[in-house]
């Protein structure tokens, strides 16, 4: 990464009086941090209509070290959350940056409700395959057979493939990447935050200290090496085909990206008739 | 129906509608629901009203969605509402608390309903009134509010608006099914004579904004976003910049302003109305639906040459405590029908503190009080 400009930048948006950060060696959130700052500057979006709203959980940490109007809600709730900032202005730009226990888990059904109205927000899922600030449980993405603290002999759920899920509710943009790939995901950043409607990027990440640790990976060089080792690029894939199997093929890309109206589109076409233009002055 | 603003004039409505109305004088402009008898058409006119005025509604996929997204409106600078019944409120309890701790006004309105769990839904209790000031996990401040009319509803639902605002803080309006439910006159008067008040904006500009240094009255300037302030909010014990601070010492610096915030203020929020409490031997503390049941048996028993008196809560949080302990001094006992097994009448026999005795008149719910066992209630006690 030679982007020195950019990285100068980044460095702006960056809540310098809160580092260090409380992320642990090795970790990818640092990596998607930087990607999504990045990716802001690129937008040109301005950055006094962006909103960061984040849930709980190491992710969640996320809004509490941009210099931008953030949020750090409840666990589950920043989509609902995000709904609310977003329809009360609808000038700003708002992001939710925040983990797969908390987005797919206690907050899956605000997910797939905000994804079938098609509420114009931006998901960025950062997936470690666990519950890492807690002692890293077993969580809804866990793949079959891994080990956590609560899965100690193998998980034995299958876990939701997220990019299926969202596609399947009626997200407008759905890709993925891994922490490993910086430019794809910043890529992938910048269009969803220009996409009109919900778009929603997952991040698959390292966790060494607590995923990583019981499943034969327990650095963040392991983990990102059983990315590079493993990942397939396949722009347009059926989003039902790209579920990950412990230790197996990660299927990244961009998967779903169309037009399709918002949900203030069809508010205004149906709802909006019954507006009265004089009684807005 | 059609209108393009606020209502003004006399109408017939019911209490749900009249709180709809209420809010949409007092300026509400978000709001994000759940449907639930008997609060639903508060929602269903929420639905109709706000698209002619310029505001937005949202059925959510469920309670604490509606709950957080109000929250969110409020940041996006809506005044901002919702309204539930007891499963509803108790999912909402969750980021009610959010709301204390991010001290972000808006107003949350119970209906509320037979309980536990699905109980009644189309009968009226007063089940909730200890989960209101308690609901939500950890210490923080309540406002919760009773009304006994439709005309009541309307008028504490801006009342609730106002002092949201003021204290930067959620407010509820404690009604019940059957205040919900029934209609009546309400009238409504025209916007320039309705008092409203709005969050206190900051003075200082975005570089120097601190978001949570509060002003003498404890309350901090609420910038707002998209204004370029560039803030941190968190729901973790924060410092005055809103940064997390891990220690006790915040905690107690945070919380305690929290609290002191409303119970400094105490005289400002409260109101009560009092009747006839000048040489009475009983006095009769109720609130919403089951005080007005009250009236009937207060008249009987003064018919019959008792002296009893009538202290009606229209602020039940925070509770007015000294008022109380003035009155106990006086009387020999208070009487406290309530549509629950004891739960205000245990505040009153707080504050009360021996002085007076309470006699609380329970009713799970299901029904209002039959007004002869007040009656009974109040004999026995003046004797």
């Amino acid at each position: 990464m030679n982007q020195k400009k950019n990285e100068i930048s980044a460095l702006s948006l960056l809540r310098e009086e809160r580092m260090p950060h409380i992320w642990c060696p090795g970790c990818g959130l640092g990596t998607v941090l930087n990607a999504f700052l990045n990716a802001l500057i690129k937008s040109e979006l301005p950055l006094e209509k962006m909103a960061v709203v984040s849930g709980i959980g190491c992710t969640g940490r996320t809004a509490g070290y941009v210099k931008l109007d953030s949020f750090h809600t409840t666990h589950g709730r920043a989509i609902p959350f995000a709904t609310g900032l977003k329809l009360a202005n609808p000038e700003l730009n708002v992001v939710v940056v925040s983990g797969d226990g908390d987005l797919a888990s206690i907050g899956g059904n605000h997910l797939i409700h905000a994804a079938r109205r098609n509420m114009d927000i931006t998901i960025i899922c950062v997936n470690n395959f666990n519950y890492g600030m807690t002692g890293g449980q077993v969580a809804p993405t866990t793949p079959l057979t891994a080990r956590t603290s609560t899965s100690p002999y193998g998980c034995s759920e299958p876990p939701f493939s997220l990019p299926s899920l969202v596609a399947a509710a009626g997200g407008a943009y759905v890709a993925r990447w891994t922490a490993m790939h910086v430019r794809q995901m910043t890529k992938a950043f910048v269009e969803a935050m220009l996409k009109p409607g919900f778009s929603f990027v997952e991040v698959i990440s390292p966790c060494p200290t607590q995923y990583g640790r019981k499943n034969q990976q327990a650095t963040g060089l392991a983990q990102m090496n059983y990315y590079r080792d493993n990942s397939v690029i396949k722009h347009g894939a059926d989003p039902q085909d790209v579920s990950i199997e412990f230790n197996g093929t990660i299927t990244v890309g961009k998967f779903v990206d169309i037009e399709r109206p918002t949900f203030s589109d069809l508010r205004e076409e149906i709802v909006g008739a019954k507006f009265n233009p004089e009684s807005k002055a | 129906m059609s209108s393009n603003g606020p209502l003004t004039g006399e109408f017939f409505m019911n209490g749900d509608i009249a709180c709809a109305e209420g809010g949409i004088s007092a300026g509400c402009r978000f709001f994000a629901g759940y449907p639930i008898t008997p609060a639903t058409e508060v929602a269903e006119r929420m639905a109709e009203r706000l698209p002619e005025i310029g505001g937005t509604f949202i059925q959510m996929e469920d309670e604490i969605a509606s709950m957080a997204a109000i929250l969110g409106g409020s940041w996006g600078g809506a005044k901002s509402m919702t309204s539930t019944s007891g499963p509803g409120f108790s999912l909402m309890m969750e980021n009610l608390g959010l709301g204390a701790m991010l001290e972000t006004p808006c107003v949350l309105v119970n209906v509320q309903r037979a309980g536990p769990s699905t109980g009644l839904p189309t009968a009226p209790q007063q089940g909730d009134m200890m989960q209101a000031r308690w609901g939500s996990h950890g210490l923080y401040p309540m406002i919760a509010l009773a009304p006994c009319s439709p005309q009541e509803i309307f008028d504490l639902t801006i009342k609730a608006f106002n002092l949201s605002e003021k204290y930067r803080t959620p407010v509820l309006v404690m009604a019940d099914e059957s205040v919900g439910h029934m209609s009546e006159k309400v009238v409504i008067p025209p916007p320039e004579e309705i008092e409203l008040v709005s969050r206190k904006k900051p003075t200082a500009p975005p570089g120097e904004y601190i978001p949570y240094k509060p002003d003498d009255d404890l309350v901090p300037p609420m910038g707002l976003t998209g204004e370029g302030y560039y803030f941190h909010v968190t729901g973790l014990t924060h410092d005055e910049r809103g940064y997390p601070d891990m220690s006790a010492d915040a905690q107690e610096r945070l919380i305690r302003r929290l609290i002191n915030k409303i119970e400094l203020n105490k005289n400002d929020i409260i109101e009560v109305e009092e009747d006839q409490i000048e040489g009475a031997d009983v006095v009769v503390c109720s609130y919403g639906i089951s005080a007005r049941v009250a009236l009937l048996a207060i008249k009987s028993a003064r018919e019959e040459g008792i002296k009893v008196g009538m202290l009606r809560l229209v602020t039940v949080w925070p509770f007015p405590d000294q008022r109380i302990r003035e009155v106990a001094t006086k009387i020999k006992a208070f009487v406290v029908p309530e549509l629950n097994n004891g739960q205000i009448a245990l505040e009153v026999e707080r504050c009360a503190g021996g002085a007076a005795e309470t006699v609380l008149v329970g009713h799970m719910g299901g029904a209002v009080h039959d007004p002869q066992v007040i009656l009974e209630a109040i004999r026995k006690a003046a004797k």
